[in-house]
């Protein structure tokens, strides 16, 4: 018995997907990065202090959590491109490939960093 | 009769109001059936007194939207074949709608904001002027042709989330309409036309999700329309003509 008289089959389309990932990956970043700043202010504080953060950034947990970063950057960046181009180009069609592509060079660009970290 | 066992859809059904439950019938599965068909079906042979609206079968009049296993459609030009799964169909009214009983949604909000977007034409000549001659090739005419076949279903509006979030939001439709009245070279009432498309309810609200141009069934992209509003509202308010 259900006591809703619609369900919302279409939030598995992929243009609605990409545009939840897109907005998720916004409420992420302004909850992380300001996080992340404050570390690196705290940990530069003094010399010594910075050698010790040196070291810890070199822990894998660190590492992984910094390319969690970089992805939800890529992934907003390269988001917030495909809207502009939406919504002030020419329509082209064909987006459910441009967000399959943006989605892909996200996870490209934080695959390349974490291999960098390595 | 024959005496092989005859296949049947498992249907659900909404019954009720905005509270109810969804009943179930078996339908017997015909080729190139609609999920129009199967509506009628349920109201001839099982339950006459379900309620849900229909017109021209064909089509044209857009009366017949409906929530189909989770996504608005047009369903006397739905087959079964495209939306059944696992032998399922589930039909409901269309959301982002009050519902007035069964399958009939009330769509008196959805017209409300075509009013409230200025989508009705404002002619700048009247009847004793000669008619303006529109060469049908001209950029602001294709431009109009875009958006114009629009059969007011309520499809787009059901399945856009920003509707759902933001209950003043005027929609995709009264916002394509707008677009195809702001292209129109014969209408006069771009101005006040451009200040409700900026206005809270407008078009600035939309996400480009784009649900509503993957849904449309007569093909309109009503995300590039209101795209091409963002843009003409923003060229307006920077010229001061709105504010
Ligand atoms: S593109 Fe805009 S109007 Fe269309 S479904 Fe998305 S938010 Fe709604
Ligand atoms: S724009 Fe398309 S989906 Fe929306 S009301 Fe018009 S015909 Fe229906
Ligand atoms: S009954 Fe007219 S469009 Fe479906």
């Amino acid at each position: 018995m259900s006591t809703q008289p619609h369900n919302t089959a279409y939030r598995s389309d992929r243009l609605w997907l990409a545009a939840m990932v897109h907005r998720v990956s916004g409420v992420l970043l302004a909850a992380f990065l300001p996080l992340h700043f404050l570390v690196l202010g705290l940990a530069i504080e003094s010399e010594g202090q910075l050698d010790s953060f040196l070291q810890w950034t070199k822990s894998p947990l660190v590492k992984l959590a910094e390319t969690g970063l970089v992805l939800l950057l890529a992934i907003h960046l390269l988001g917030g491109l495909r809207v502009l181009v939406i919504e002030n180009m020419p329509w082209r069609n064909g987006q459910k490939r441009m967000a399959t592509l943006a989605a892909a060079a996200a996870v490209g660009i934080a695959g390349v960093f974490l291999i960098a970290l390595l | 009769m024959s005496t092989t066992a005859e296949a049947t859809i498992d249907v659900r059904v909404w019954r009720g109001g905005e509270k109810g439950e969804y009943q179930s019938f078996a339908v017997p599965r015909r080729d190139s059936q609609t999920v129009l068909d199967v509506v009628t079906w349920i109201q001839r042979h099982a339950d006459p007194t379900l309620a849900y609206r229909f017109a021209c079968r064909v089509g044209v009049c857009g009366s017949c939207a409906m929530t189909v296993n989770g996504r608005p459609r047009w369903t006397c030009r739905t087959h079964v074949s495209k939306v059944i799964e696992d032998g399922r169909v589930e039909i409901g009214p269309l959301a982002n709608l009050p519902v007035i009983r069964d399958l009939a949604a009330d769509l008196t909000p959805f017209f409300e904001k075509w009013q409230k977007a200025e989508g009705t034409f404002v002619p700048s000549r009247t009847r004793h002027e000669p008619l303006e001659t529109i060469s049908p090739e001209s950029p602001e005419r294709q431009a109009a042709n875009a958006a114009i076949e629009c059969i007011n279903c309520g499809v787009c509006y059901a399945a856009c989330d920003t509707v759902r979030w933001s209950p003043e939001y005027f929609g995709p439709a009264a916002l394509n309409r707008s677009w195809s009245l702001v292209n129109d070279v014969r209408d006069a009432g771009n101005l006040k036309r451009l200040a409700a498309a900026a206005s809270n309810g407008g078009c600035h609200n939309c996400h480009s999700h784009q649900s509503c141009e993957q849904l449309c069934p007569q093909g309109l992209n009503p995300t590039a329309s209101i795209a091409g509003l963002k843009r003409r509202t923003m060229q307006a308010y920077i010229r001061g003509e709105i504010s």
